[in-house]
């Protein structure tokens, strides 16, 4: 009975409504989180994964020695690889070909390679503006890689402990 | 010769009341997204202008270039008359609102009763804009205005009787005048539980949150409107905002004392702000309103539709009842403090 009397004066009266508002009323007053964003970033982690890359060593050559592991565990399909042996003999890609569309970004090919060649890096703002732009081709893959080479060096630096 | 110089004399009057009313349309949706936002502890919008200022702007040059898309399904000239017989009560109710002493470009005495014809006629703009528009979500939307607008205009005018008993009169000057004093003498005190009703089925009225079943995005994607673009959809917008100013202003004319500076009565107070006129107290209470408004949005999640209608029939009502029998008594017997003048 009592219990229903306060529960009847408690709605009557609004005060659920009213600490409602107390507490809404003081958010406004306190800091604001916004990040402002081309000029303030959200840090990111050196495992983000964002654009591929392929990277070379630091003689010039190309690291990946088209093994496909990259290619087969790939749970999108979004990797294609053609190899033949080059004239010095080597195993190498002669076409390597990722879908961005079809790419989930998980990134498997980057725990599979075991030469480190391809890799996501941090690089999260890019765009496609004809069809057809999406295959990452090997040369642009390639530039991506010279591209980023320091901060892609960085990242697994930071991140070689875990691994 | 006369007449031409009045009416354009009237013309300009309304063109001075209907101008800034726009202006604070465009600012009050400003107002809301940067409070909201605020509430979120975020900034909101500050990139169009300074702080953001010219994003209003912004956004009806945005709507007013878009298309208008007309479905071919619909009622042609229903659909392209609803946005306006929604606006138009919206705009027209301001008539009878009294900015300051004697700052009114009609001074009738059923104020009251036209400023509540005019808040209930816009119903009938939404109605036929739900009808017209020939869709399973804009009907329901209606519907759900019709019968949401319909049950909390009887505690709405219950409240409206509240005050009319206690000013005894229906011009809305008088009812302000009535209120004079001091600030204990604003009827926002002697009829607090009117002043609540009121202020819950204003809110109700203008469907705002946490009252939106008229548009309830999540249930009726945006209910009435769902199938207007650009300049149709400015129009209901711009017609929702100018209730809920009109709302807010009569809510303080009412039950805040309108003009009234709140230092009247106080020895000291009341000489140092002397000064300040009228139209600044009414602007700062109607802010005050409006500000409550956006606060309530930000806090509370949309009632369910059934609860909609047991709050408005079985509690809203009861206790206006209640409240106009006990106010009754209060200026039939004169009973003090605030019933012992007569007329009072
Ligand atoms: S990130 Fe995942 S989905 Fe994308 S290419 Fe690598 S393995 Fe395939
Ligand atoms: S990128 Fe790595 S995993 Fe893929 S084919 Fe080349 S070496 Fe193998």
């Amino acid at each position: 009975m009592t219990d229903r009397l306060k529960r009847f004066l408690e709605s009557l009266l609004l005060l659920e409504l009213f600490r409602g508002l107390w507490l809404t009323g003081k958010y406004f007053f306190k800091k604001k989180i916004t990040v402002q964003f081309p000029e303030e970033k959200t840090p990111t982690s050196p495992r983000f994964r964002g654009l591929h890359a392929l990277r070379r060593y630091s003689n010039g050559e190309e690291r990946c020695i088209a093994c496909k592991l990259c290619e087969v565990v790939c749970p999108a399909l979004a990797i294609t690889i053609e190899s033949a042996p080059r004239t010095d003999g080597t195993r190498r890609t002669t076409k390597y070909e990722i879908d961005l569309f079809k790419c989930i970004y998980c990134g498997f090919c980057e725990e599979s390679c075991p030469v480190d060649s391809i890799v996501e890096t941090s690089e999260m703002h890019y765009h496609f503006e004809k069809r057809g732009e999406e295959i990452m081709t090997k040369e642009k893959l390639l530039a991506i890689g010279d591209k980023y080479e320091s901060k892609i060096a960085a990242a697994r630096a930071a991140d070689a402990f875990y691994r | 010769m006369d007449t031409i110089m009045n009416l354009l004399w009237i013309a300009l009057k309304i063109l001075a009341i209907v101008l800034p009313l726009t202006i604070s349309v465009a600012y009050l949706t400003l107002a809301e997204r940067k409070v909201i936002a605020y509430m979120h502890s975020r900034i909101g919008p500050n990139r169009v202008g300074f702080l953001g200022l010219l994003q209003p702007f912004a956004d009806v040059l945005k709507l007013l270039l878009k298309e208008m898309v007309i479905p071919s399904q619909s009622n042609r000239y229903l659909f392209l008359a609803a946005p306006v017989l929604v606006l138009a009560p919206a705009l027209a109710a301001w008539a009878v609102i009294p900015f300051s002493k004697g700052l009114v470009l009609a001074n009738i005495n059923a104020g009251l009763l036209y400023i509540f014809m005019m808040s209930s006629l816009s119903v009938y703009g939404v109605l036929i804009a739900g009808w017209a528009s020939n869709s399973k979500y804009a009907m329901l939307g209606a519907l759900r205005a019709a019968a949401q607008t319909v049950s909390y205009e009887i505690a709405m005018g219950f409240a409206f009787v509240g005050v009319l008993l206690a000013a005894g009169s229906m011009n809305l000057q008088t009812i302000v005048l009535a209120q004079s004093g001091n600030i204990l003498h604003w009827y926002f005190l002697p009829l607090l539980p009117l002043f609540f009703v009121y202020w819950i089925s204003g809110v109700a009225e203008t469907n705002r949150h946490p009252f939106d079943m008229v548009e309830g995005e999540s249930e009726i994607v945006a209910g009435f409107h769902v199938e207007y673009a650009g300049a149709g959809f400015a129009l209901f917008f711009l017609a929702e905002y100018a209730n809920m100013i009109l709302i807010s202003a009569v809510a303080s004319l009412l039950f805040l004392g309108g003009w009234l500076s709140p230092f009247e009565g106080i020895p000291l107070l009341e000489n140092v702000f002397a000064f300040v006129p009228g139209l600044v107290w009414f602007v700062l209470k109607m802010g005050f309103f409006l500000f409550l408004y956006i606060w309530l949005r930000a806090t509370f999640p949309r009632y369910r539709y059934d609860q909609v209608m047991r709050l408005g029939w079985k509690v809203l009502i009861p206790i206006t009842l209640i409240w106009i029998v006990v106010v009754s008594f209060a200026v039939k017997f004169n009973i003090g403090p605030w019933f012992n003048q007569a007329g009072v």
